[in-house]
């Protein structure tokens, strides 16, 4: 019955203007249709064929190549400690803003989310300089009489800048859905006899799991996927599977063989989306300020 | 007790210290009279100076300008129209077309790069108008989850009303309809704006050899070799992107206290 | 009786093939408060969105003043609404709100001002012109719905379950406003609740609905006191509902023991509903009456005593008096013949629907 009432007030309200509205679309349709379906079938026509036209598998596979392999190990490496290290920095960082008294929250959440909207080029630019063997970070360790770091051009570098780049993201799902709890649940908890601790592992932490997974997806897809890090934080010198799609369609034009390795790139996104997507609908949505 | 607070506080100092540092050295180093990273040569605003008098770097300001804005502006539209068109959707094709809006936003975009490239140059010259409409595309989906939400939240009954007191539908279309989700289009503006100003990948594969956006000159250079003047860019940048920001958070923030903002993270509707 | 205003004509309607609306056809009179009264998902509101314009029958015609209007579009018509959750324009004052309609028809500044201080005047808001809606409290925004409906003078006012949202000492107060504004305003409500209080307080004419059909229309006294069917008997009060047979005319069997009732027309011999209200049993501590009983449970409701009586004819009584029995202590049962009301057994599917799953209401309480 419940569920009859909710669907006959979806449906009412909506009946007479609805067909209109759904005239309004219509060019937003052809847009996606235009520039996002028609390119998609595009790289997979062109993952599938040869430069003669001729279809085969071997641009598909080829992410398996001896060849490709290393980067693709390389890859998923960097993309894993990354998303683990954003993970080990964001989390302990939202349990704090939600328990500590700090005044001005709002504020502070600001702060830390704000250099997700930055350009991403400048970042890692900035962080170069920081890092660079005659940079501000070896200044100040030689000022204090301690050995330099040669990190840049290092797989090093690249995981930094990885992290540094994709913190944010992980940030803001997981600050989110970890303030979000409401405090009745957690007093619920405590009134039901758990200490701290249990609230955090017991109530806290499965409750913000959903965050935590759209954290993942945010930090990892993009990482997994990467090529201006490396270009710039590698020195060229570490091959990840982006550097590796990106030279194929700039410099060896090998557009179907590029395209290929993009699409089996693809799956490797999508099976992480879908392990790490599911029920998270809500606790990504958006941050209060 | 007490403890534990001043260690989460020295925790958030530290992670803000991270994010934020390698920001402060580009912003001093910026009005640094000197070439070199480390020596504080004194304080300068002369690479200011060459910043506006270089060429190429206008250019690509005035680029990525122009495309930030028409980008968003055409996205705004095409995206508000889409989004009330997906709203008054039955159930299965609004799932459909949410989950087509999803598509740029999930794949990497490298492999939305890379698709629109094979598939611009079928029929366009690479160049302003194949990042244009390459920008448009990656920004109606942050338009249109900031408006869906408005009409979600919107009482439909509000619409009903205006029919009832006398309104034709365009009228309550205008008057009602609009300035409810105006909020939502104008955020969505302002995300699309930031979006596109970011966005380094898809311009990259699709710019072809004559448009520079600061992204791609940035990197251009960072290539080459640095340039005091890119510290001066950096920091307009940052204090644009800041303003701009604040711009978006703000108004929300009196209009609907402790309502939520959507923010980047839409992504995963 | 006034001059027919509305009628709907056969009207159906479905939603995703679930029929809301089934062949219903009414009619509204001028100056007439109807309300449209039933549980959720009877197709109340349906009706009267219907009749608002905002939805289409699949099939029917409604009029209005003789004219055909069932596909005119909701602006068109001369009919206002207030919404069940009022659906104050957010983004506008409540001056802004009011003037809205006057707005679209052009009249002139001046005019609108005096018309909005005078429907303000009307639902006792007076000065709130710059107020915003959501400063406002839920009563105070449930005038302003109204206030901002009949400022355009209306033939029609539609309500849609208008005090829903309000708390019940508002609602109570709210009922004798709209009495007194309806008898102001000379013109036709047509309200739709689930309250059967609301129902009974307001109308000249309730219309019980149930499954997308009309199931009763009349005063508000008949639907109480002469249920046509046990539905309307259940909906409309507590009341005792038992099966009986009808031995001849005002004679009807309940339980084995026959009671003389003033009903007539039931044939002999038939199966029949009986409803006798709680208020109208009635009994005695010496024990006499037409059969005896014991008091299994009592309870305090304030006005009167609420107590359920096991009687010896196996039926348990829903009985309210003012006065009291202790519970185990045997009493006389006894109804006034005027106080049975005897009704059909549901013939259709469709009307049958309320006897099948809820019947054991009608053998009373079971402990």
């Amino acid at each position: 019955m419940l569920r009859y009432t909710v669907r006959m007030s979806r449906l009412k309200g909506k009946d007479m203007n609805r067909k209109k509205g759904r005239l309004l679309a219509i060019p937003y349709i052809i847009w996606i249709a235009g520039f996002t379906i028609i390119p998609l079938i595009f790289i997979l026509v062109k993952a599938v064929t040869d430069v003669n036209g001729s279809l085969t598998s071997a641009n598909l596979f080829a992410i398996f190549d001896p060849l490709h392999r290393k980067a693709l190990l390389m890859s998923l490496s960097v993309a894993f400690f990354s998303t683990l290290i954003c993970i080990l920095i964001a989390y302990p960082a939202s349990i704090i803003l939600r328990t500590s008294r700090i005044t001005n929250k709002s504020i502070i959440l600001f702060i830390l989310i704000l250099p997700m909207w930055m350009n991403f080029v400048l970042r890692i630019f900035a962080v170069q300089l920081l890092i660079s063997n005659n940079g501000v970070l070896n200044y100040i360790l030689t000022a204090v009489n301690l050995p330099p770091l040669k990190i840049i051009n290092t797989p090093w570098a690249i995981l930094l800048g990885m992290v540094y780049d994709y913190l944010p993201y992980m940030m803001l799902p997981v600050l989110n859905s970890v303030l979000s709890i409401p405090e009745d649940v957690i007093e619920a908890a405590q009134d039901l006899g758990s200490n701290r601790f249990r609230v955090l592992t017991h109530i806290i932490f499965p409750l913000s799991l959903g965050g935590i997974g759209s954290g993942i997806i945010m930090v990892f897809v993009p990482s997994m996927t990467e090529f201006v890090i490396a270009n710039i934080l590698g020195g060229g010198k570490i091959q990840l599977l982006g550097n590796i799609i990106e030279q194929e369609f700039t410099v060896t034009m090998d557009w179907n063989l590029g395209s290929g390795l993009s699409v089996s790139l693809m799956a490797f996104v999508l099976i992480t989306s879908m392990i790490f997507g599911r029920n998270n609908e809500d606790t990504a949505a958006g941050i209060s300020l | 007790m007490k403890s534990r607070g001043i260690l989460g506080k020295i925790y958030i100092f530290l992670v803000m210290l991270f994010l934020y540092s390698p920001i402060a050295v580009l912003v001093v180093l910026s009005f640094n009279n000197s070439r070199s990273r480390v020596v504080w040569g004194g304080f300068t605003t002369k690479w200011y100076r060459v910043l506006i008098e270089s060429k190429s770097i206008m250019e690509a300001l005035g680029t990525t300008f122009i495309l930030a804005i028409l980008s968003a502006l055409f996205a705004s539209i095409l995206g508000l129209f889409g989004a009330i068109g997906i709203y008054s959707m039955r159930r299965r094709n609004y799932r459909i077309m949410l989950f087509c809006t999803n598509i740029p936003l999930l794949n990497a975009d490298i492999v939305t790069g890379i698709a629109l490239l094979l598939w611009f140059v079928r029929f366009l010259p690479l160049g302003f108008s194949s990042v244009l409409l390459a920008h448009i595309t990656f920004n109606i989906p942050y338009v249109i989850l900031c408006i869906l939400p408005k009409l979600k939240e919107m009482d439909v009954h509000q619409y009903e009303a205006a029919l009832d007191l006398g309104a034709g539908e365009a009228y309550a279309f205008v008057h009602i309809l609009i300035p409810h989700i105006l909020p939502g289009v104008l955020s969505g503006f302002l995300m699309a704006v930031t979006m596109s100003m970011d966005d380094f990948v898809i311009t990259y594969f699709t710019r072809g050899a004559g448009v520079n956006t600061l992204s791609t000159l940035i990197y251009g250079e960072l290539r080459k070799g640095i340039k005091p003047e890119m510290y001066a860019l950096s920091t307009i940048l940052f204090f644009v992107v800041l303003i701009l920001l604040i711009l978006v958070n703000l108004p929300y923030e009196r209009m609907f206290s402790k309502r939520t903002i959507k923010k980047k993270v839409n992504i995963e509707k | 009786m006034e001059k027919e205003l509305i009628r709907f004509e056969n009207i159906s309607k479905s939603f995703d093939s679930t029929d809301v609306l089934k062949d219903l056809t009414l009619s509204i009179h001028e100056n007439e408060f109807v309300t449209l009264l039933g549980p959720s998902g009877c197709g109340k509101t349906t009706t009267l969105r219907i009749l608002g314009g905002f939805e289409m029958p699949d099939s029917g015609r409604v009029f209005f003043d003789g004219m055909d209007i069932t596909s005119l579009p909701p602006n068109k018509r001369q009919l206002n609404t207030v919404f069940q959750k009022y659906a104050l324009f957010t983004h506008m004052n409540v001056a802004e709100n009011i003037a809205f309609g006057l707005k679209i028809k052009g009249q002139d500044k001046s005019m609108i001002r005096e018309k909005i201080a005078y429907s303000l005047k009307l639902v006792g808001l007076e000065g709130y012109e710059k107020r915003s809606p959501s400063s406002l409290s839920g009563g105070q925004q449930q005038r302003i719905a109204i206030a901002r409906a009949i400022v355009n003078e209306p033939k029609v006012l539609l309500l849609d379950e208008p005090l829903g949202a309000l708390d019940l000492k508002l609602r109570q107060d709210m009922q004798y406003e709209l009495i007194r504004l309806k008898e102001e305003l000379g013109i036709t409500f047509v309200y739709v609740t689930h309250d059967q209080e609301e129902a009974l307080t307001m109308s000249d004419t309730v219309v019980v609905m149930n499954q997308g059909r009309i199931q009763q229309i009349g005063s508000p006294e008949d639907i109480y006191n002469e249920p046509q069917n046990a539905f309307v008997a259940d909906f409309i009060g507590e009341s005792n509902l038992l099966d009986g047979i009808m031995v001849r005319d005002c004679l009807v069997n309940i339980g084995g023991l026959d009671f003389p009732c003033v009903d007539t027309g039931f044939g002999t011999d038939n199966p029949v509903d009986v409803v006798i209200r709680p208020e109208d049993v009635e009994l005695s501590s010496s024990g006499e009456g037409q059969t005896k009983g014991r008091v299994i449970s009592i309870v305090f409701k304030g006005v009167h005593w609420e107590m359920h009586v096991e009687s010896d004819i196996g039926i348990t009584f829903l009985v309210k008096t003012t006065d009291h029995f202790p519970v185990g202590s045997t009493v006389g049962i006894s109804v006034d013949p005027y106080n049975i009301q005897i009704m059909h057994k549901p013939v259709s599917e469709d009307a049958q629907v309320y006897g099948q799953d809820e019947s054991s209401e009608g053998e009373g309480y079971e402990p």
